[in-house]
């Protein structure tokens, strides 16, 4: 509503740039407007800081010597100068001490870790998309990095490993945050005190600095939000000149960094619905404009699909492509995937596997779930709690590949032929599946399960073999007949239970804590062929069978995008906060409650903290409450019908649409964190703050004198993104003594 | 039909025409009283109340969620304090009114369903009100659709899906709460239209506007999903004052104030006061208490405040106390420890210091009794005067009955490794000095040399050798710690959390020095009364606190089912079964009902779209009038709809399939309107015309006669046979149960 309001005073005040610009002229000459008043001379409502930016155009090249000129006039550096200085502080604020500390901080043992996967192109398993760690270890690999540290915990000695080409990668990502700001501030504000003012709260900020030092994902997926964002704002410049050259640029530009964004993490979606959120109502807009055919329109619509919705898919499959013909050797992740996944793997035990054909008694086997993502059948030493049905043996999927994996396979009167080639299992053979490592049996009754009720209980029963009628087990092959004999890798089985006649199920619920949070195995007597109760044999051993190379059917590219896909949301979704790990909450993040500790707990160890620079923070928050009443009080204002005058109201519409367009982006950040189950972390909220405080650069201009309280504020909190050794913050004689504001803070 | 009575009247209320001329032509005239009456109404609402109060105390029997409910009811009846998560009191209240009318006693277990009520429970009065609101339901529709513009063939049309919705019966006729819910919810948006379509000129349409309000917070009290339709009210609400203070012509200062008092002010006073009547019925101690704070649980009669009556309020060195553990997960407990060690060696192989046990313990005990101590003397009693214990202060804890001193040392907890260990000092001469130093911290005090007090105030202990925090892990030791709950010392730089605080809640000063002696009681001559201690208002955001965050264990039932498979209709709920025949009741809801239902949403939702891109490119379809009524249809029922539809998406709880019907009301609502406008704006063809009454009527019949083939299932009567349960099994998700004989 306010929007449209918006609008149409916009449109009464003049429909380009240009009129507007020339009626508020003399009002503003010694203003800090004058040298985007004074460049926007030609009719499409090009400005300043773009024509600065980009000033090799030939039709520009008169205005920005204008502009350099008339800003000299007006004791105004030029905007190229401020760009400079930006670009300058930026770059040497998060470039500064980059190698310290010289060990492993935080996540970087995570990250770091997998970029050197990269390297070594082993095969692993994360729950973020590929691309921010291709990067990283491409970073690795250009400054000669070689893949062997290991990077096993934090606070390990980095030594004679080249770790500082990561680092300096993900800080360099990170000076463009500033940069990025500056320029989407100038373009929505039109102001460069506004736009200096965002650049600044950016540069110094000791969050930002912080999370920017280190080699993590966070600088790399803020890159490209804000870049996505800037060509974002910059197409909606290029709005009255479609098709042309620039337009085309910024469209493919904010497809080329959604891509991006969402291959980092998939807190990239947000920026995505930004996005295409902007892009509807353009559409909209378009849509009402008459005086468009409806060819024209279809045309829009058209580039847009192909620019915002093709292109970035493309890019991001692509990713993924590279990610899985690099990643060619086994590794760790192995486990997570399908049988048929893991035979592409080099040294994996399915690649080019040999090994018996057909099942047969007296094997040693493991069994994996058909479903995506399914587990391997496991059980452990571990009884089922009290209440949850009898007090027998767990039997779980597990996902790893483990020892407590191994099964042997039994006949059903348990007088296994010592001599000679064993029998082979055959469909419709009823059998008796042993723990190798327990010795207990796979058993089924009817007690219901732990958590699909509905289903029966699995559990292992009896001791070295001996059980009783409910641990006996009878084999189909799916699609075979009586006698079919038992492909391993290939045949789909199921395991119906003879008591009961329910079939072996794996619901793909987490156990609780009792459970390990390993997935739920059921009998389930619904006999319905799903993949959740089919199964195949993976590893077979049997040393008095011959083994032989087993060729598994190799998957296709879009089945392992989509089970990679299906993994990495499980896992994501499987990450529940831990009982005595703190749990942050997204209302800790805005008013900077807690921060994250990157490094050194004691006294003598070199500590890093990630803290948001508090004067800012509050600031942001501040300014954000305010922004809120502000424009509410302009919009009640409109609808009302009072006359604001010409300059207030060009203040408002800049508020509202600009402002408008970052509330929104910090809302889509910020407000789903709310109703996520997985655990969370402090760092989860610096894009959203880098929304936040583009609001306040906005709106500081219009509303508040400018504080350089936070310069003050930023020099007595360096030591938190700098590092800093000697006694903790609550004892005197530290660097940060006296600075510990509130209880919750701990360095 | 009653299509002649005129738009704006068409209420069932009597209008007295009084001529005004003068006494003496009054006195000549004769008294007119004209009254109008809408017969389709009356009609409507009599079926309905047939349909939902007619063998209102078939079965005599336990069924489905009365089992639940009932028990809340008889702690009603006896005035025990409970506390239930599922949702704010009101609903429970209502139901307990029924049964005090009907002069239930509160004597009867409600143990399983299928349990036979005895002959002195009055059945028919404990489901007499949510059986009412259900049937009220039917009417609200029919005047709702009048009060959005549509005209009463569609009302009756609404009316009709609604009265034949084999679900909404199966709801109403028992114990359960969603009827009530969703006759508030649709008297909210009656009163709110009602309200907007009253000229500005009459001052009596605030009335409309507090019934709005008052509405919204009986439907939130009643469960809290009544929020949704609430919140949707208010959006509407909002939009329509924003329209008003756009328009110049008007002053709106007072009418955005009324608006914000009737529907915001309003409802959150009535909301608190459910809790208040809730609070002040419920003034017996019972099984919940222990979830509440010590403080609560002393304000109610019985429990805790026989025991803590007379108590002395102040700690003195030398009390003796229990200290119970502030936090309710996973259970309640006390400060305990006993005659038996650590194990030198745990499961795992870590070593332990070997010394006493200190656990929590859930049960009162002998045990549980501590000891205050000043680290400076030997005295185990308290002197005269007494002297109390400060915030600050450091002071010793001693075992009464063994007399350990509570200890802590850099030894890893026997469950959670990463904190200290917490034992009862026993001195093994292997050079482990005693640590049994501990500074008191009340976390909620008001001033800096606060006295410790028995229940009201919350203390850390903090440990002061090592600066560690006494804390309950929550996690039970395994059984040589007799399952008791692990109770260790964490160094926490941070924040506030309630395994931290510990209460003191039995209270004596200790006057024996001899250990033999020391377990007498003895009473101070220092009395408080807790009681006055506790406002309402805390009391009332301790609870609802409470509420929102005690969480039940999430079984799956097995009836439960996903949000999209109500759409559909994939599942169903068996809620009673006679003990010996085939006779069963189910939640299923019409078959064709539902179909039209769903038909509706998507036609509407095409239609709009539709519209909507034409209107963009300057086709105005439909007048503006005609434009703004349906946006209006869309904004009240496919909103209600998404409101009370896609929140169970991202909910982890266990959802049941009668959780959909609010959200299926708005569309019943959707659906007659829809055809209307179809009518009279789709077409313009006097046979698509024909041929569309033709379709309703036909659509109509089926409906009618899907509700009569599934009325067994309704009802619980006529018990049908094995083969025509088979024929009732539309779907093969349903479970239907046969009984072999």
């Amino acid at each position: 509503m306010a929007k449209e309001e918006c609008i149409t005073q916009w449109n009464k005040t003049g429909d380009t740039s240009t009129l507007r610009n020339r009626k508020t002229f003399p009002l503003s000459e010694k203003t800090f407007q004058t040298p985007s008043t004074a460049v926007s001379k030609d009719k499409n409502s090009r400005t300043g800081g773009q024509s600065s930016e980009d000033d090799t155009q030939s039709s520009n090249g008169t205005s920005a010597q204008f502009s350099v000129r008339g800003s000299l006039g007006t004791n105004e550096p030029p905007s190229r100068v401020l760009l400079m200085l930006v670009v300058g502080l930026s770059f040497s604020t998060r470039l500064y001490k980059i190698t310290e500390p010289p060990h492993v901080c935080w996540d970087e043992t995570h990250f770091g870790k997998m970029g050197s996967y990269y390297i070594n192109r082993t095969f692993f398993f994360d729950v973020h998309p590929p691309l921010g760690k291709m990067l990283i270890g491409l970073a690795g690999y250009i400054t000669g990095y070689d893949g062997t540290f290991p990077f096993i915990k934090p606070g390990d000695k980095y030594e004679h490993h080249n770790y500082w080409g990561m680092r300096g990668f993900c800080a360099v990502l990170g000076s463009f945050l500033p940069i990025f700001a500056y320029l989407i501030v100038l373009e929505l504000s039109q102001s460069h005190t506004a736009a200096l003012i965002t650049a600044s709260l950016l540069i110094f900020d000791t969050g930002c600095i912080s999370i920017s030092q280190y080699i993590l994902l966070d600088p790399i997926l803020m890159f490209f939000i804000m870049a996505a964002v800037l060509s974002m704002v910059k197409f909606n410049q290029q709005r009255h000149r479609p098709f042309t050259a620039p337009w085309w640029l910024w469209l493919v530009l904010i497809g080329v960094n959604l891509a991006g964004a969402l291959g980092v993490k998939f807190v990239g979606l947000f920026v995505i619905v930004l996005v295409g959120l902007n892009t509807v109502w353009d559409l909209w807009r378009l849509l009402g404009d008459l005086s468009l055919s409806l060819v024209d329109i279809a045309k829009h619509f058209l580039a847009r699909v192909v620019g915002l919705i093709l292109l970035p898919l493309f890019i991001y499959v692509t990713i993924f492509a590279i990610h899985f013909v690099v990643l060619n050797k086994s590794g760790p992740g192995d486990g997570f995937f399908s049988s048929a996944f893991q035979s592409r793997l080099i040294g994996n035990n399915l690649h080019n596997a040999s090994m018996p054909e057909y099942l047969a008694y007296g094997s040693t086997i493991t069994v994996k779930n058909l479903r995506i993502a399914g587990g391997y059948l496991h059980s452990h030493w571990h009884l089922y709690p009290e209440g949850v049905g009898a007090r027998q043996q767990q039997v779980t999927a597990y996902l790893h590949k483990d020892y407590n994996n191994l099964w042997l396979v039994h006949r059903q009167d348990n007088n296994t032929s010592q001599s000679g080639t064993p029998d082979l299992v055959r469909h419709g053979d009823i059998i008796r599946l042993e723990h190798k490592e327990t010795t207990r049996n796979l058993h089924s009754h009817l007690h219901e399960a732990p958590l699909t009720k509905k289903h029966f209980q699995v559990t292992g029963y009896g001791t070295n073999g001996t059980g009783d009628t409910n641990d006996l087990w009878q084999v189909e092959v799916c699609g075979g007949r009586k006698g079919d004999l038992v492909k391993v890798l290939r045949s789909k089985v199921r395991f119906l239970h003879r008591a009961t006649g329910c079939v072996l199920y794996s619901s793909g619920k987490t156990l609780p804590k009792w459970g390990w949070e390993q997935v739920e195995v059921t009998c389930s007597p619904y006999l319905k062929e799903t993949p959740s109760s089919q199964w195949n044999i993976e590893d077979h051993i049997n040393p008095r069978l011959p083994n032989i190379s087993l060729s598994v059917l190799k998957p296709h590219f879009l089945e392992i995008l989509l089970e990679s896909h299906i993994i990495m949301i499980r896992g994501n979704s499987g990450l529940k906060p831990k009982d005595n790990e703190m749990n942050s909450k997204p209302w800790h993040w805005p008013i900077n409650y807690q921060g994250l500790r990157f490094s050194g707990v004691n006294e003598t160890e070199y500590r890093v903290y990630l803290l948001g620079n508090p004067v800012i923070w509050w600031m942001n928050l501040a300014t954000l409450g305010l922004y809120l009443i502000m424009v509410a009080v302009a919009s009640v204002a409109l609808q009302r019908g009072f006359s604001l005058g010409p300059k207030r109201m060009e203040h408002a519409c800049v508020l509202m649409r600009g402002g408008g367009l970052l509330l929104l982006g910090w809302l889509l950040h910020y407000v789903p964190f709310y109703t996520m189950g997985r655990v969370l972390y402090y760092h989860h909220y610096f894009p959203a703050m880098l929304f936040n405080t583009m609001l306040t650069g906005i709106k500081s201009h219009y509303i508040l004198p400018t504080f350089p309280f936070h310069y003050i504020d930023f020099y007595l909190f360096h030591p938190l993104s700098y590092g800093m050794t000697g006694p903790l913050a609550h004892e005197p004689g530290s660097a940060m003594a006296g600075l510990k504001w509130m209880d919750s803070w701990e360095f | 039909m009653a299509g002649d009575v005129e738009t704006r009247g068409c209420v069932s209320g009597i209008r007295v025409a009084e001529s005004r001329i003068s006494r003496l032509e009054m006195l000549q005239r004769p008294l007119v009283v004209t009254a109008q009456v809408d017969l389709v109404l009356v009609l409507v609402s009599v079926l309905a109340l047939w349909t939902r109060l007619s063998h209102l105390s078939y079965p005599n029997a336990v069924v489905f969620d009365e089992v639940y409910y009932g028990q809340f009811v008889s702690l009603y009846m006896k005035r025990v304090f409970f506390i239930d998560d599922s949702g704010p009191p009101l609903g429970h209240m209502i139901l307990a009114l029924g049964a005090y009318l009907g002069g239930f006693d509160g004597n009867f277990v409600w143990n399983r369903i299928g349990a036979e009520y005895p002959s002195s429970v009055s059945v028919w009065s404990l489901r007499l009100l949510p059986a009412l609101c259900g049937a009220l339901c039917v009417p609200l529709v029919y005047l709702l659709t009048l009060e959005l513009r549509f005209s009463h063939l569609s009302a009756l049309g609404a009316a009709l899906l609604l009265l034949l919705e084999n679900s909404l019966i199966v709801q109403s006729r028992f114990m359960l709460l969603e009827s009530v819910l969703i006759f508030f919810v649709l008297l909210a948006f009656f009163s709110y239209l009602r309200f907007h379509n009253t000229p500005d000129s009459s001052w009596f349409r605030y009335s409309w506007l507090l019934l709005c309000g008052a509405s919204c917070a009986a439907a939130v009290g009643v469960k809290y999903m009544g929020v949704f339709s609430y919140l949707l009210l208010l959006g509407v609400a909002s939009l329509h004052t924003w329209n008003l203070i756009g328009d110049q012509t008007v002053s709106v200062c007072v009418q955005c104030v009324c608006r914000f008092v009737c529907l915001l002010v309003v409802p959150v006073l009535l909301y608190v006061f459910w809790f208040y009547i809730h609070l002040s019925l419920l003034n017996r101690s019972g099984p919940h208490d222990q979830l509440m704070s010590s403080a609560f649980q002393a304000s109610l009669q019985g429990g805790l405040s026989r025991i803590t009556q007379g108590q002395p309020l102040e700690v003195a060195y030398g009390s003796q106390v229990t200290l119970r553990s502030s936090a309710s997960q996973p259970i309640p407990c006390w400060l305990h420890s006993h005659k038996a060690n650590y194990p030198i060696r745990y499961e795992n192989g870590r070593g332990s210091s070997h010394q006493q046990q200190v656990t929590c313990y859930p049960f009162k005990d002998v045990n549980n009794w501590w000891i205050v101590k000043d680290p400076g003397s030997q005295e185990l009693v308290v002197g005269s005067p007494p002297r109390p214990v400060r915030h600050g202060d450091v002071i010793q804890l001693v075992h009464g009955m063994t007399s350990r001193f509570l200890n802590s040392h850099d030894v890893a907890a026997p469950m959670s490794p990463h904190a200290q260990e917490v034992s009862g000092y026993i001195n093994f001469n292997v050079s482990m000095a005693a640590q049994n130093l501990w500074r008191v911290d009340i976390s909620n005090r008001e001033a800096e040399s606060e006295v410790w007090k028995t229940i009201l105030s919350e203390v850390r202990l903090v440990h002061v050798n090592t600066s560690a925090v006494l804390k309950l892990s929550g996690v039970s030791l395994p059984d040589w710690g007799f399952r008791q709950l692990e109770v260790v010392a964490e160094k926490l730089f941070k924040g506030h959390s309630s395994s931290l605080g510990w209460t003191v809640e039995e209270h004596r000063y200790g006057i024996s020095q001899e250990q033999k002696e020391r377990e007498a009681e003895l009473h101070s001559p220092t009395h408080i009364d807790v009681d006055r201690k506790i406002s309402f208002w805390a009391k009332f955001l301790e609870l609802q606190w409470k509420m929102l965050t005690v969480k039940q264990e999430d079984s799956e039932h097995k009836y439960s089912s996903s949000p999209l498979e109500w759409i559909t209709m994939e599942t169903n709920i068996a809620y009673w079964l006679h003990s010996s025949t085939n006779a069963q009741i189910h939640l299923i809801g019409n078959p064709v009902s539902w179909g039209v239902a769903n038909l509706s949403l998507l036609a509407y939702q095409l239609l709009a779209a539709v519209y909507l891109l034409r209107r963009r490119r300057g086709f105005k379809d439909l007048p503006d009038g005609v434009w703004c009524q349906f946006v209006r249809l869309g904004c009240v029922c496919v909103g209600g709809w998404v409101v009370n539809f896609v929140p169970f998406l991202l909910m982890e709880k266990t959802l049941f399939l009668y959780h959909y019907l609010p959200a299926l009301c708005y569309l019943y609502l959707l659906s007659p309107a829809l055809l209307e406008h179809a009518h009279t704006h789709l077409l313009s063809n006097v046979t698509h015309r024909r041929a569309l009454c033709v379709c309703v009527a036909a659509m109509l019949s089926s409906v009618f006669l899907s509700y009569r083939t599934f009325c067994p299932l309704t009802y619980g009567s006529p018990e049908l046979s094995a083969n025509q349960l088979q024929g009732l099994r539309w779907r093969d998700t349903w479970d239907i149960l046969y009984r072999r004989r």
